[in-house]
């Protein structure tokens, strides 16, 4: 189970964030939304360990991917390297069926700058995949993306979250999304002392 | 025309002008001709002297060149990634960017005595300051969401820094090493000519006591092309294979 508590979160003066509980259930799948600006980011790498410096509390589990806004990938090695190098445990052959797996079985030994923009959104999926996580993060992985693609990638990212049984913390501008793909939507509204989930006079949650 | 004639057709113009140059001057004592050199060369090489200056003067570039990127990657990547040692360290890498070489091969010699050990310290000394203002400015442009990456998915130290740093600092290396090995040689000759009795460096400082222009020439010459060969064979194509993602 995954266990978050932040009292407050600020850069500066600046109150980013207000008090947020939240709990996600083994396997649970949560969509985060709101608008731009107001912190939904800035959460994520709170949840995913990478900004330490806030007041609360996270409990998350070891195994732990993210997909980031960007692919994010090493654009010196090749695909199949890309998966490897980032998960030493995986064979060449378990790393080889996870690119079929995401529709790159011929993309083994590209370099990432050489694939589209969909295909390199396929790639930063199949490393969060190849890890087996608990915990899966994903901050609007199918933002410039065209429509089509977009569709595609939703699937086969509801796929792959249902086989894995993985819990799933994932921030979108678009509520289709976030119903296709969750069983709870959550949003971020902005308060005086910084954003919630709740309406701003009610400080207990 | 085939484009990997260029630079040998280039250098073949350089050969050219100073032909004109030396046929123009008419004094083989001020500027002798190229060919003129071919003989004097001939003897130099056949008699041993110039294989062994040449190899002891590589010898010398190789330590302060090792040396000289050690210390500098290691200064420069922890001074770009920490601001707070940045703050402590940069005045000092000021102060040794701007102190003359002359001065360090003169206090070394001094303090450590007229040995190989000195000459060396000095030499790398001189370019360390150098490699760590390069690789700082690398370390500071390297992409923070790599980094964010490699914590996420608990890469290990060896495999981030082989893998997600060194590609990123692959290009400052390069522009260190090869603006690194044509300044170290240029200042191992002097620490040769001020004090060693090896080296192409006193064979010049000999040369230039006997006025004998031609075997100068010789000398610096026969370095020259090493250096040539070392830029064609060693850091052109590695850099094309550390490039190869780039342009596949």
């Amino acid at each position: 189970m995954i266990r978050i508590r932040v009292d407050g979160k600020s850069f500066g003066a600046l109150k980013v964030l207000g008090r947020i509980n939240l709990e996600i259930q083994a396997g649970e799948r949560v969509a985060l939304t709101g608008p731009s600006g107001i912190g939904k980011s800035t959460l994520l790498r709170i949840v995913a360990g990478l900004d330490q410096e806030f007041e609360g509390q996270i409990t998350r589990p070891d195994g732990l991917a993210m997909v980031f806004q960007e692919p994010t990938l090493l654009p010196w090695r090749s695909a199949l390297d890309n998966l490897k190098l980032v998960h030493p445990t995986l064979s060449t052959s378990q790393a080889g069926s996870m690119l079929s797996r995401v529709g790159l079985d011929d993309k083994k030994h590209v370099f990432p700058l050489q694939l589209s923009l969909g295909q390199q959104r396929r790639l930063s999926l199949a490393r969060a995949f190849s890890g087996n996580p608990d915990l899966l993060i994903m901050d609007e992985p199918f933002a410039s993306l065209d429509k089509g693609t977009a569709r595609k990638m939703l699937a086969l990212t509801q796929d792959l979250v249902k086989e894995h049984a993985c819990s799933l913390l994932f921030v979108t501008h678009a509520v289709g999304e976030a119903e296709q793909l969750c069983s709870r939507t959550l949003t971020l509204t902005a308060c005086p002392q910084g954003a919630q989930l709740s309406r701003c006079n009610d400080r207990r949650q | 025309m085939d484009a990997r004639f260029a630079p040998f057709l280039s250098l073949l113009a350089l050969v050219l002008l100073w032909s004109v140059a030396a046929l123009l001057t008419q004094d083989a004592q001020v500027l002798p001709t190229p060919w003129g050199l071919v003989p004097r060369f001939a003897e130099e090489a056949a008699s041993g002297e110039l294989a062994r200056h040449l190899s002891i003067t590589i010898f010398r570039v190789l330590w302060a060149f090792g040396l000289a990127m050690a210390f500098g990657v290691i200064l420069g990547f922890v001074m770009g990634r920490h601001r707070e040692i940045n703050r402590w360290l940069d005045p000092w890498l000021v102060v040794f960017l701007n102190l003359p070489a002359l001065v360090v091969i003169v206090l070394c010699y001094l303090w450590i005595g007229l040995t190989e050990a000195a000459a060396i310290i000095a030499v790398t000394l001189n370019k360390v300051p150098n490699v760590a203002t390069v690789i700082r400015e690398g370390a500071r442009a390297l992409d923070p969401k790599l980094d964010a990456m490699a914590q996420v998915y608990r890469m290990g130290t060896v495999a981030r820094l082989r893998h997600v740093i060194l590609p990123q600092l692959a290009p400052f290396i390069a522009a260190a090493a090869r603006s690194g090995v044509a300044i170290i040689w240029k200042i191992v000759l002097v620490v040769e000519f001020l004090g060693r009795s090896s080296g192409i460096g006193f064979q010049i400082h000999l040369y230039f006591q006997l006025f004998d222009v031609g075997m100068v020439l010789v000398y610096s010459l026969s370095f020259i092309a090493v250096m040539l060969l070392v830029e064609w064979v060693v850091l052109q194509p590695w850099e094309r294979k550390t490039n190869h993602w780039r342009t596949a």
